[in-house]
This record gives structure tokens, C-alpha cells and sequence, in this order.
């Protein structure tokens, strides 16, 4: 259930962008916003199974880097095609500027 | 409005066109008519990983249960044959007739035959998800697979080809692959990458003849040359299909002309993706026809705003790009515009190199490198392309200097 995982120290990634975190034969996208706050998602893209750390992130958007399918990356959800199947989130929180996300 | 619409050409431009139609809100009837058996499917896999699956599959756009769901009729296996501009009606092969408000004619493009006799059951084309199944039966280990063509489906398939233990040549006329579009520096990275995989590449030199038993395939060079093969794919273009177009009337100028708002001389029919030509407003409005699958994409979703009234103009940026091997190869704009170029080295070899006009304006950038390595920075100039930016020359060269920072700017 509460199974924390640190993914990486906060100053590891920038402002209104991404990175990506391997764990446990699993692949996740860990976000930042231009707001500051971090965010974490499946690393991998519905449509194409495409890495999304290496995409474009702009505001609240992830873009893919293959195909530009758009998801929210605060909610998961799919933002018009070629994407359709919303991305899956994970709760993240920052401790002594450690990011841990929940991966259960 | 009681007729509706119908969508000529169910590929990935009609296919979104008609889902893109119900997300609008439009509720009147939407028919997509198809000449293949399929679902409204993505070609990008079919030169690429339905030539190297053990069973290939459809990627499908749409499924049955989501075209019914949505309500769109999809006709499949039956082809327009002429359209009736005063009755706004379409006639289909099968007799039917399909009355429209607005038609929309995303009919694709055709690949360019090879002009010449002696081509046979041994030569073939690759466009549709049946010539990739009758493709892949040949590509096996020793078998001999040539390649006429030295651009983007030929190279892809060569990769495919070669990855299953095929023997590859790919014949080139011109003097390097890949002529049309990149820049002889990334068309290099490519060519090297298939030489160290095994594929023999002969450019500069035409073809004089081609005989085909049934069997085996003989190109014979100009220079005298002669390869034999099991197979020879023929990928030396594509032409737009247009023959309903022109003979409804339409004006066709390479490809059914449309304005920016994808309308053909007729204000109720459309045209969208490959078969058309509109003026790219990026450039100023240079009339282009592109045979992408984004503009595809992009261009389905537009006409079927305009459909519905929307009234708005084309302003994306061309976007292009190609898997070979573990190399990806991502172009933003048309680098014929440019004319300096900047090169920016990334990481892991991979590189860009931006197209600037005369005036400073960025009009292109085209990379190249392992994976994704080069997505992101050829979307950020794809944005800075779309605000006709001018940075500084140094800053897009260095590694440094952030693109997205250049954005702000």
C-alpha cells in the first residue's frame, strides 16, 4: 500500500520538465511543473509504448516524443489524438528535497 | 443540414476526420467510405514493425465497437466513382448513391510506378497493410530483396529486411539516398548505418532494364551493373490520388487545390492529407503538398472543423520522421527554405542542424540520433519555426543554450 519509493533528489530536474525513473522492472516519468510541485506517471506512452522522459513537457502537458500524443501528466488524462487510452499517476511527495513516489 | 457528411478515403486523414467530426458535437449521419477490407488503420508500422512481426497486425485507428459507438458508417471495399456537385450526392462502386452537406476527399496518395516494361509479379509496391503481408512472405534469411528507391519506405524496409537475415541492395538513381528533404549530412549518418548492417547501396546509377519470369527479378543498370533478386520493392514516391477529384471538376494542381481552410474550388467539398495541395502559411503560403502521417492527422481534424463552419486557417509546421535500425530521424519544417545552417551536437552523437533563411528566420531543423534522442529540441524548433523566430545563430548551436529558453524570447 504506502510503498515509498525515492526516484531521485528534487534539484534533479528542472522547471516544467521530466525524467525518468526505473524501478522494480518498471519505467515511470517523473514531472516537474512550472509551479514547483512534482508529479509522477507510467514512463511509457499509451499509444506506442515511447519513453515520455524524452518528450516535451509545457505547462501541465507531457508531449511524446514520436508521436506528439498529449497527456496531462497532473491527471493522466489523454489530450486528442493519436492518444485515447488516459496515462496512469502515482502520488509523489517531496521529502528533505528527496521526490518519493507511491508505486504500490 | 440532414444530409451529412461523408468522408471519401479511410486512412489516417478520413479516420480522424470523421472521429474528429463526433468529438465536435456533430450529431447529423458521417460515412466513411474505404477501397480496403480493413479499419481505418496507421500505415507508419507497415515499413517499419509489420515488416519485422511474426504476424502482423492492423493498427487500428478506430474499432468496430468505437465506430459504432460513435455512429460513423463505415463503407469499406467499395471505391467513389463520381461525384454529383449539383445533387451533392457521390456514387459508389456498388451502386449506391450517398447524398452529402459537405464531402471531405482524404483519398491518399498512390506510389509512383516505375516507368518502364518487364516489371512483373516479382516487383511490387508497399502502401496498403495487404502489399506488407505479401512483402513480409519474402523477407527471409537469404533471400534477395532489392530495393528500388533509395528514400524514406525503401531505407525503412531495407532495415526490416535486413533484420531478418535478408540480403538487401537499394538502387538509387540520384547521386546520394535520400535527395528529397535531407540534408546529405544526416542522409550520410543513414547511409553509413546501413552499410554497417549489411545493406550494399548503389547510387548515381539508373536503371536501364528490368526483367521479370515470375521467379526471380533482373535489374540491369545503366553503367551495366545487374543485381538479381527474389523480390524487388519499388519505392520511388507517391502521387496524389485525384482522378474523382478532377473528374467532379475540381481544380487539381498537384494534388486537389485547397485553400487554407482545406476547401476546393467547390465551397462544399473538402480535401485533406496527401491528395492535396494548400498554401503553407509558415512560408508564407508556398503551395506544398506534404505525404505525412501528422499532416494527415492534422489536416482530418481541420477539415472537419471547417465542415462544421469553423472557418479556420492552416498554420501547423510540417513534421516528418523515420525509424531505422536504433536511429531516428526527425524533421520540423522544409529545409529547401533555408539557407545557412547551424549544427547543435547532443548527446550520444546525436545532432541537429537548424535551416535559417537569409534574414535570419529558423525555417527547418532536421536530426538525427539513437531512440528519441532528438524529439524534444526539433519540437522546440518546430515552435520557434511557427513564431517565424530569428535566434542567434550561436545559441542554437550550443548545447548550452536551452531551446526552450530561445521560445520566451
Amino acid at each position: 500500500m504506502s510503498d515509498w519509493v525515492e526516484a531521485c533528489a528534487a534539484g534533479d530536474i528542472d522547471e516544467e520538465d521530466v525524467m525518468r525513473f526505473d524501478h522494480g522492472g518498471r519505467t515511470f516519468a517523473i514531472y516537474r511543473s512550472p509551479d514547483d510541485e512534482f508529479f509522477a506517471t507510467d514512463g511509457l506512452c499509451t499509444h506506442e509504448k515511447v519513453h515520455l522522459a524524452d518528450g516535451l513537457v509545457m505547462d501541465d502537458i507531457i508531449e511524446c516524443p514520436k508521436h506528439n500524443g498529449r497527456f496531462n501528466y497532473k491527471t493522466g488524462a489523454a489530450r486528442g489524438a493519436p492518444v485515447c487510452v488516459n496515462l496512469k499517476t502515482y502520488p509523489v511527495k517531496v521529502d528533505a528535497g528527496k521526490v518519493l513516489i507511491q508505486i504500490g | 443540414m440532414a444530409r451529412g457528411m461523408v468522408i471519401i478515403g479511410a486512412g489516417e486523414c478520413g479516420g480522424r476526420a470523421a472521429l474528429a467530426l463526433r468529438e465536435l458535437g456533430y450529431d447529423g449521419a458521417v460515412t466513411l467510405v474505404g477501397d480496403e477490407p480493413h479499419l481505418p488503420y496507421e500505415r507508419p508500422p507497415l515499413s517499419k514493425d509489420a515488416m519485422v512481426s511474426e504476424a502482423p497486425e492492423i493498427k487500428a485507428i478506430a474499432s468496430d465497437a468505437i465506430l459504432a459507438e460513435k455512429s460513423i458508417r463505415h463503407i469499406h471495399s467499395v471505391q467513389a466513382v463520381a461525384i454529383d456537385r449539383a445533387a451533392h450526392a457521390v456514387r459508389l462502386s456498388d451502386g449506391s448513391v450517398l447524398p452529402y452537406d459537405k464531402l471531405l476527399l482524404a483519398t491518399g496518395s498512390t506510389p509512383r510506378k516505375l516507368p518502364m516494361p518487364g516489371l512483373g509479379p516479382r516487383c511490387v509496391y508497399l502502401r496498403t497493410f495487404t502489399d506488407a503481408l505479401a512483402i513480409r512472405a519474402h523477407l527471409t534469411a537469404g533471400n534477395r530483396i532489392a530495393v528500388i528507391g533509395g528514400g524514406f519506405i525503401g531505407l525503412e524496409l531495407a532495415a526490416a529486411a535486413r533484420k531478418l537475415g535478408a540480403a538487401v541492395t537499394v538502387i538509387e538513381a540520384q547521386p546520394r539516398i535520400l535527395m528529397r528533404g535531407v540534408p546529405a549530412e544526416i542522409a550520410e549518418i543513414i547511409h553509413e548505418a546501413h552499410v554497417a548492417e549489411g545493406v550494399k547501396i548503389l547510387c548515381g546509377d539508373g536503371i536501364a532494364s528490368i526483367a521479370d519470369d515470375g521467379k526471380e527479378v533482373r535489374v540491369t543498370l545503366a553503367g551495366g551493373q545487374e543485381i538479381s533478386a527474389d523480390l524487388a520493392v519499388v519505392g520511388i514516391g507517391a502521387v496524389p490520388v485525384t482522378g474523382l477529384a478532377a473528374e467532379a471538376g475540381l481544380t487539381i494542381d498537384n494534388g486537389i487545390a485547397v485553400d487554407a481552410e482545406l476547401r476546393s474550388s467547390d465551397p462544399d467539398i473538402f480535401a485533406a492529407g496527401d491528395c492535396c495541395s494548400f498554401p503553407l502559411a509558415v512560408y508564407g503560403g508556398r503551395r506544398v503538398r506534404l505525404e505525412a502521417w501528422r499532416n494527415a492527422q492534422e489536416q482530418g481534424a481541420l477539415a472537419a472543423r471547417n465542415m462544421l463552419g469553423a472557418g479556420e486557417a492552416h498554420a501547423a509546421v510540417p513534421w516528418f520522421w523515420s525509424d531505422q535500425y536504433g536511429l531516428s530521424l526527425q524533421i520540423a519544417g522544409l529545409s529547401d527554405e533555408g539557407r545557412s545552417i547551424v549544427r547543435r551536437d547532443l548527446d550520444d552523437g546525436a545532432f541537429i542542424l537548424f535551416h535559417l533563411a537569409e534574414d535570419g528566420r529558423l525555417v527547418a531543423a532536421s536530426g538525427i540520433g539513437p531512440g528519441n534522442a532528438v524529439a524534444r529540441d526539433i519540437r522546440l524548433a518546430e515552435m520557434l519555426i511557427g513564431k517565424w523566430a530569428k535566434p542567434a545563430p550561436e545559441a542554437l548551436g550550443s548545447q548550452a543554450v536551452k531551446l526552450k529558453s530561445l521560445l520566451a524570447a
